[in-house]
Order: structure tokens, then sequence, then C-alpha cells
């Protein structure tokens, strides 16, 4: 029933699938509603990195070398872990610069140089073509097995017809068909495409399910799970070696080799940069898909194991090719639609990648190879074409079709030797020759243009030795004694004992001498002459990319004038004159601009057309072509590097402000209290004048008052006129008091108070206050109970200022005493060092929120039953500043209703008892 | 850099300690030809370890900082 209508049916089902995504994600973007705007997406989209290699080339894999094909994936998972420090930095550097391809990065960061964006490219590209032609290997050999279901046989050997012979030709084509309709319909100047994202995502899931289903397949149906399949193998001399480690050759240096290396291309191969950067919405995706994108690597790799054995104990003697055992076991048990599954999400794990690797790929032959050399043809008149936008698509949609024949060349004339894995090891190799000119990029400034060069082309160089062409000559493209006996006969340059070196794998054996001349170039060549004044912009903005986050990178870097016009016209030309306005007016509204005309060109706007431009063809040639319309004054080395150590140095300086400005800050609030605090006093003030005005004038009032009787009634009667100059008499004291209290005041606020010191005893005090105030306590109908001892020793003091500390309290007791039958006691008692004495009514108490209130200047407490204030708010504060004067203390208990306790203490007068002078 | 940066050594530091757990020599403690409910004890150690190493990454990456 599997016959091949059905399963191209089914094929064209699926890729039309694919299509009603990418159309869907793309009318998503369109309206602002993004589909792949969340982590989960995001974390899908790079298991791009799985491909078929992991889908069939894993098991296949697992079948020589048992745990061996691990390592591909625990190095995603480890670097994952350091994606924080290196993978969030390459987002924000490529955001901040609008890169869009991993050439355009590293000829970004070493000063925009043409040069090494080409180079990167070839690099790429060259690198990549066998991983292609590893998918293009693995579609047609499962199509070719599928097609004869329910047989098991294995594939024929590659056809001798090349071309339109060949059915991988066609799948070639149809892949290149499909990828430019995915990632070339137009073009953006971000390079992004969110429908691809969301198709690539859906392929992730549909590889990860089909290759679980089989998993479960094997493990649960054909077998007794997990246990049962490694007991069997267990049984088997020739299987049980691959239960352990190293069962077959694989030894720790190739396991920590492959480690290394996965950990290079899970971030450097051409769809992962495109994926995991390019196509990043948000940073933040990024840190959940630090565990997310492992737990992918995680469950693909489950069920690896247990296919493996259960092919090779289901097929013993290697009739079948173990890298099909994914599609081969289904078939062999009948179950035609869990083996349309399988071959399915094989052909998603292969268009998956094939798609995203080409649209990248073409990404940058187009930005960094073919424009730049393109421009520079001037008979090609091309900087005087006025749309160039046709052209950018013609040539990505060539390249895309001229990689994937690349790879059916490869496939054709190198496949047949390797198993799927070894070819993508190949690849891996070569893209992990980015790694140093990359991470040496974004974190020492040091490195640059011709180092990086140098660096790239030593290791690509050393990688087309001893691994490119080892595989042409082991396919017999090539003399095979080009292999056994080395370059010219020379068994000292045999390219996979290179220089002698023997007892390595070779793909270790790469690794390490192209690590050695990719580092050693790059480091080397970096430190013999320092990088010069242009490397040193970009090294800058890409190393402090955290630093700088809201500087537009480079403008700083740049001088020159320029109009807006030209660069209108010059986007126009690529992006297409209507895109071109659109972006420039999206600018000016951003900048509050009225119109795009505006507009004044300066550095920032130049860089905003050129990081623009940057986008469509790429940074090197962008600048080519901005630098054609401005008149661009180069800076030197000297300003450059001024520019810099200023911005060192503001920054040093930048926080010495910061700190300047939080101690600026705490003397504001310190000020800002001192402020209140005296507008409190102004207030109180204020309201002191006012109340003392009142308190003035009421005597004032009645003095005046009675005087104009007087003064108009000469014929008053004697009694009443004796009546009424009692009053004024009695007023003027009043009056006369209250001035002196005021006075008083401000000479003890000013210092100028004068004190006469003498011995005194506080009994006679007491005493004489309490017959001073005899009338008062008389007419008030009050009791006042002295309790004093018959003897207390001295206290120094001003007798006066006690008097009139006494006085204060007598009277205000007398104030506020109840009016039947009032009741004050006046206490004195010695106690230690101290003599105290209390003054104590029975009236109605004060507030405790008052209780110390009423000691501040101008303050009084409320009458509890009226609310109005008596007296004139002094005396209280006059009685405790005389009292500390003299070394006492001077407070208050009270509860409301229940009276009040005014109570000071003195001193004694040390070593001179009263008693030397009563002798 | 206005992230968190405990978050990133928390993370360099599973890095260092999965480099550790999955390479010479403490791979070799586990290669020998034991099993473990029926499953080779390399698989299972390889297999448990890298789960557990997941699980830390989440935990450290979904902490909320305070």
């Amino acid at each position: 029933m599997l016959t091949g209508p059905v399963i191209l049916i089914a094929s064209f089902a699926y890729v039309g699938l694919l299509f009603a995504i990418a159309y869907y994600g793309d009318k998503r973007a369109d309206a602002g509603r993004s589909v792949i705007a969340n982590p989960y997406i995001y974390a899908l989209s790079l298991a791009v990195y799985c491909t078929t290699w992991t889908f069939y080339g894993s098991v296949g894999r697992a079948a020589t070398s048992g745990i061996g094909f691990l390592p591909i994936y625990l190095g995603p998972t480890l670097m994952a872990a350091l994606w924080w420090y290196v993978m969030l930095k390459i987002i924000r550097i490529s955001k901040q610069n609008r890169i869009t391809s991993i050439a355009d990065f590293i000829a970004s960061r070493y000063g925009k140089s043409q040069t090494l964006g080409g180079l990167v490219t070839v690099i790429a590209v060259v690198g990549v073509i066998p991983y292609i032609a590893l998918q293009l290997k693995a579609i047609s050999s499962t199509f070719s097995i599928i097609l004869r279901y329910p047989e098991v046989t294995a594939p024929e050997p590659g056809g001798t017809l090349l071309f339109l012979g060949d059915n991988t030709f066609y799948i070639a084509m149809l892949l290149a068909a499909f990828t430019i309709l995915f990632g070339t319909r137009h073009l953006d100047a971000t390079e992004r495409h969110e429908g691809l994202v969301a198709a690539v995502a859906f392929e992730s899931l549909v590889k990860l399910l089909a290759f679980i289903a089989v998993g479960l397949f094997v493990t649960f149906w054909l077998y007794d799970g997990f246990g049962d399949i490694f007991a069997r193998a267990s049984q088997r001399i020739e299987l049980s070696t691959l239960l352990t480690f190293g069962g077959d050759g694989s030894s720790y240096a190739t396991w920590a080799s492959l480690t290394l290396l996965s950990m290079a291309a899970v971030m450097f191969l051409p769809r992962q940069f495109q994926v995991t950067v390019v196509e990043n919405v948000d940073e933040r995706h990024l840190t959940k898909a630090i565990w997310l994108f492992p737990l992918y690597l995680l469950a693909i790799n489950i069920f690896v194991l247990p296919i493996a054995f259960g092919g090779l104990l289901h097929f013993p003697g290697g009739a079948v090719d173990a890298d099909t055992f994914v599609l081969t076991l289904p078939i062999a048990e009948r179950h035609a639609w869990l083996a349309l599954f399988a071959f399915i999400g094989g052909l998603s794990a292969a268009t998956g990648m094939v798609i995203v690797e080409t649209i990248a790929l073409s990404t940058m032959v187009c930005n960094d190879l073919v424009m730049p050399v393109l421009l520079r043809l001037k008979a090609l008149r091309l900087t005087e074409r006025r749309d160039l936008s046709g052209l950018l698509l013609g040539i990505r949609r060539g390249a895309i079709v001229l990689i994937l024949v690349l790879g059916y060349l490869y496939f054709s004339l190198a496949g047949e030797a390797y198993a799927l894995v070894s070819i993508g090891l190949i690849s891996f190799s070569a893209v992990a020759q980015f790694a140093p000119a990359i991470i040496g990029g974004i974190f020492w400034k040091g490195g640059t243009r011709t180092g990086a060069i140098c660096g790239l082309a030593a290791g690509f160089a050393v990688w087309i030795y001893t691994l490119l062409l080892p595989s042409f000559a082991k396919s017999g493209w090539l003399s095979i004694t080009f292999l056994s006996h080395g370059l010219f006969g020379t068994d000292f340059l045999k390219p996979q004992e290179l220089f002698g070196l023997h007892g390595l794998d070779d793909i270790t054996h790469c690794l390490f001498w192209s690590m050695c001349a990719n580092i050693g170039c790059y480091v080397g060549v970096s430190l013999t002459k320092g990088p010069n004044a242009a490397e040193h912009g970009q090294a800058t903005v890409f190393v402090d990319a955290f630093k700088h986050p809201s500087v537009a990178p480079g403008s700083r870097f740049w001088r020159g004038s320029a109009s807006v016009n030209d660069l209108l016209a010059l986007l126009g030309r690529f992006l297409g004159p209507e895109r071109a306005r659109e972006e420039f007016a999206a600018y000016a509204r951003d900048r509050g601009a009225k119109s795009v005309e505006s507009l004044s060109a300066d550095a920032a706007f130049v860089h905003y057309a050129e990081s623009l431009l940057a986008g469509a063809i790429g940074s090197a040639s962008a600048r080519v072509m901005v630098a054609s319309v401005v008149e661009e004054e180069p800076l030197g080395v000297e300003e450059v590097m001024n520019i810099i150590d200023e911005a060192s140095q503001v920054l040093a300086y930048s926080r010495q402000l910061e700190q300047k400005s939080n101690e600026l800050e705490t003397a504001t609030n310190e000020l800002l209290r001192a402020n209140q605090r005296l507008q409190e006093l102004d207030r109180l003030k204020d309201d002191f004048i006012s109340t003392v005005t009142h308190e003035l004038r009421t005597p004032l009032t009645s003095i005046r008052a009675f005087s104009e009787i007087l003064s108009d009634n000469p014929r008053i009667e004697e009694h009443e006129r004796a009546k009424f100059l009692g009053i004024i008499v009695k007023e003027s004291e009043r009056l006369t008091r209250l001035i002196n209290q005021v006075l008083d005041l401000a000479k003890i606020e000013s210092g100028a108070a004068e004190w006469h010191s003498s011995e005194v005893d506080m009994r006679e005090v007491l005493e004489d206050s309490a017959s001073a105030v005899s009338q008062l306590f008389k007419e008030r109908k009050i009791d006042l109970t002295m309790e004093v001892p018959a003897e207390v020793p001295g206290i120094l003091a001003d007798r006066d200022r006690l008097m009139q500390v006494m006085l204060n309290l007598l009277s205000n007791a007398a104030k506020f005493c109840k009016l039947t039958p009032g009741a004050v006691t006046v206490t004195l008692a010695q106690q230690g060092g101290f003599l105290r004495v209390e003054v104590s009514d029975n009236g109605v108490g004060i507030n405790p929120a008052e209780q110390e209130v009423i000691f501040e200047k101008f303050r009084q407490a409320g009458d509890v039953l009226t609310g109005k204030p008596q007296g004139s708010g002094l005396g209280l504060y006059i009685s405790r500043r005389i009292i500390e004067h003299f070394g006492g203390r001077m407070w208050v208990r009270s509860r409301p209703g229940e009276g009040a306790c005014f109570s000071f203490t003195l001193p004694l007068a040390r070593g001179r008892a009263l008693t030397a002078r009563a002798a | 850099m206005i992230r968190p940066s405990i978050k990133g050594q928390r993370l360099a530091a599973l890095f260092l300690l999965g480099f550790l757990l999955f390479n010479y020599p403490l791979l070799d403690l586990f290669s020998g030809p034991t099993r473990l409910l029926g499953i080779p004890v390399l698989y299972a150690y390889v297999f448990v370890v890298w789960a557990l190493l997941i699980g830390l990454m989440a935990l450290v990456v979904e902490k909320r900082s305070n």
C-alpha cells in the first residue's frame, strides 16, 4: 500500500502544510501579532540543530560506537550553560548593529572588512556543503528504501548517471525550490523570517514525535523494554563491547574533541546563527532556551541506543545499513503508517536544515561575496542603478540553487564513502574555525583584521588538507596514494597523520592542527601589530556591548557630512524607494522631526542609514556604499584613541559624579528637613507674634478704654475712679510682665541673659514663692500644701530665676486647678546629688501627646475643656531653660483628668553644705 | 550589565560541573560492563547526569532573583 504516489502525495502534503504554517506566521507577523514570540517556539526552532544526522545518523553511529554518538548533544547542553555570557552578548551586538549573518558578524567586528566577510562566506559555504550532502543522501536513500516497501533491501550504490538521471538531483532541486519560496519572497532589512521560523519549529516537533514513536515501537513492541534489549545485546559478543566506553576505537580524546566541536557548531553553524541570533525576537527567550533546548536534545536521544541495538539484533550480519534502522525496523515489521511517519520525520529533519542553512548561506553569499565584487566592477555601473532589490533577490536565489547543486555534487563524488555522522563532522570541523575570531572578538579588544584573516585562512587550509581532501581521496576522486603516502610522497605530510602525529581519529587530528594554526595565527598576528582606528572602534562596540546599551553604536566614531536626500536615494536603490522612505519617516517620527526633509544628516542618522543598508547588503558593502555618498572625514588613530580614552574617563568621571550626587542627595535631604523645621519655627513665630500681640492688646485695650473714660468724664465718682485706676495699674503690670517675659526669652535665646549664681536655700525659695502667690490662691480658694523637709543642702543658682520658675509653676497650677476644691501640693526632697521639687495639682491634666510639646517655645497645652490656649506659651519654656542652665532637668507627669505634676531637679552645690552657712 | 550576574556565574559553574562529569576520568569510572536495572551503567550514568544537569540549569534560569 505504500506505493510511490502515496509517499509522494504524503510528502507534498507535508510540505504544503509547512507552507501553510509559514504563510500564517508571516500574516500574523505583518499584523503585529507574532506567533513565534515565545520561548518555546524559539527553543523548538533552535532544534533545527537536529537534522537527519540525528534522525538517522545517530542510530548508525551508535551501532558502531555505542555511546560515541552522544558528545554531539552533550556539547550543546554544556554550551547552553555558557550562553548567558556568550550568546546573549552575540545577540545584543547583532541587534545593535543589524547583523544578519555570521560573515557579517565577523566582518563587522574587525573593522567592517569586506575581505574577511568574503573569506568567512567561502569557509561557511565550502564547510557546510558536506552537511547538505548528508541531508540529500539521507532523503534519497530513505526514499528508495520506503519505495520498496515491504521489502527491506539495501539501497543500490549511487547511480552512475549524474544530474538528470539521478533521483537525488531532483530532490536537491525540489529543496532549492522550497527554500526560494520560503526564504526569498521579499527583501527584509532585518533578514527575519517569522513564517519560516514557525515552520521550522513545527518541523522540530514532527521529527521529535516521529523519532519517539519509532523508539517506543522498537523498545516496547519489538522488545520488552530497555532492559530486555540491553540484556539480549550483552549476550552477543560483537555487541557487548558497544555497551561500554571505547567499544570501537572511540577514545576519550575523540569524545572530548567531539564535545568541543559541537559546542562551537551549535553556535556558529550558519543556520544556528540564523535561528538563534538573527531570528531572535526577544533576548529573554534565549534564557529559557538555555534549558529547553538541551531538554529537546535529551528527549530525541533517549531511544537512539534501543533502536540501534534493536536494529543490530533484528538484522544480524550487517545486511541493512544501520543509518536506516529508524525506517527499516517499522518496514520489516510491516507497520506501513509508522514507516511513513518515520519517513516524514526524516523529511522534516532534512528540509528544516536545508531551508534554514541555504537561506543563511545565500544571504552571506549575496551580501559578503557577490555584492562587494559587483559594486566594485565599475563597468556594471551598479551604483547608478535606481532599484537593486530585484538584483539582490536574484543573487540570493541563484546562490540557493548553487549551494544545493554543490551539495549534490559532493554527495555524488564523496557521499558513498562515509556514514552520515562522519560527513556531518567534516562540516562541524569547518565551522569550528569561526570560534577563535568570534569568541576572541567579543571578549578581547586586541584582535585585528589581519589576525582574524590569517587565523581563519590557516585553520581553513588545514581543514581542507586534513579532512576535505581525504574525503575525496577515500571516494576515489583523488589518488589514494595522497592518503597513504602524503603529498608528493612525503610521509611527513600525510594528511591524516600530519607531521607524524598519529593515534588520533581524523576529526580530532584535524581539530588539533587546525586550531593550532587558527588560534596561533589569530593571536600571533593580532599581537604583532595592534588594531588600527576602525578596528579599535568596532572592538569597543563589540566587547563593551553591555556597557553602552543606549548609545547608538558606531556613531561616535564617525564625522562627516551628507545630505538626507543622497542617503534616501541610496537606500531606495537597495530596499526599494517606498520602503526606504517609510523607514526614514519612521526614524523622523522617533526623533520628533516633522518630515524626512527636516532631518539633519548627522552622525547618528548616517549610522542608522548604514545599518539599514547593512541588513540588505551586509555591513562591509553598506559601509562602502554609504561612504560613496557621504563625505567622510576619516578619523585618525589618535582621534579614535582620544575618543576611547575620553569615553573611559567619562565613565570614571561619571562614577565619581554618581558618588557626589549621592552625597548631594543626602545633604539635600538634610537641608530639606532643616528647611521644614525652619518653616515650622517660622510658622510658630508667626503664631507667637499673633498670640503675643493678642495678649498685649488685651491689657492695652482695657488700659486705653479706662483711661479714655477717666479723661472724658472728669466728674466721675471717686470710688469709680479708684476702681478704674486700679484696673489700669493691674493691666499695666500684666503688660509689663508679658513684655519682660518676651525680653527674657530673647535674652535667653541670644545667650545674653545675666545669671547671678550664688548659694541658694531651696526652702526659702519655695516659701517666698508660696507667700507671693498666697493672695491668688486665696482668691481662687485653692488649698496649697507644702511638704518641705526641715533641712536641705544648698544649691548653686540664681535665686530670682528660681523664684521665676516657681511662680510660673504655681500660677500654672492655679490656672489649671479644679475650681472647687482646688488643691496644689509642693514637695521638696533630696534625691542623691540632686534636689527635687514637685508641684502637683488636681486639675484636668495634660494629654500625653502634649506633655513634651508644652515645654517648647510658643507652644501651649490646649484647655481640655474649651480648646483655647491660655497664657503666652513662654513660661514653661523659659522655666525649663533656667533649670537646664543650672544643670537640672524639668518634666511633667500627668494623666488627663487626674491632675498634673511638674517636677524639676537641681544639682547640689558640691562640698559646700548649707550647714556651713548656718554655722 | 544590568542582569543579575549571579545567574551567569551559577550557569558557568554548572558548565564546569558538566564538563567534569562528562569526561575522562570520571566517565571511566562508569564504563564497566555492569548493568543497573538492566541498563548498562555507562548509559544510565550519562543520561541521568544529563537530565540532572538540565534540571539544575532550569532551576537556575527560572529562579526569581531578589
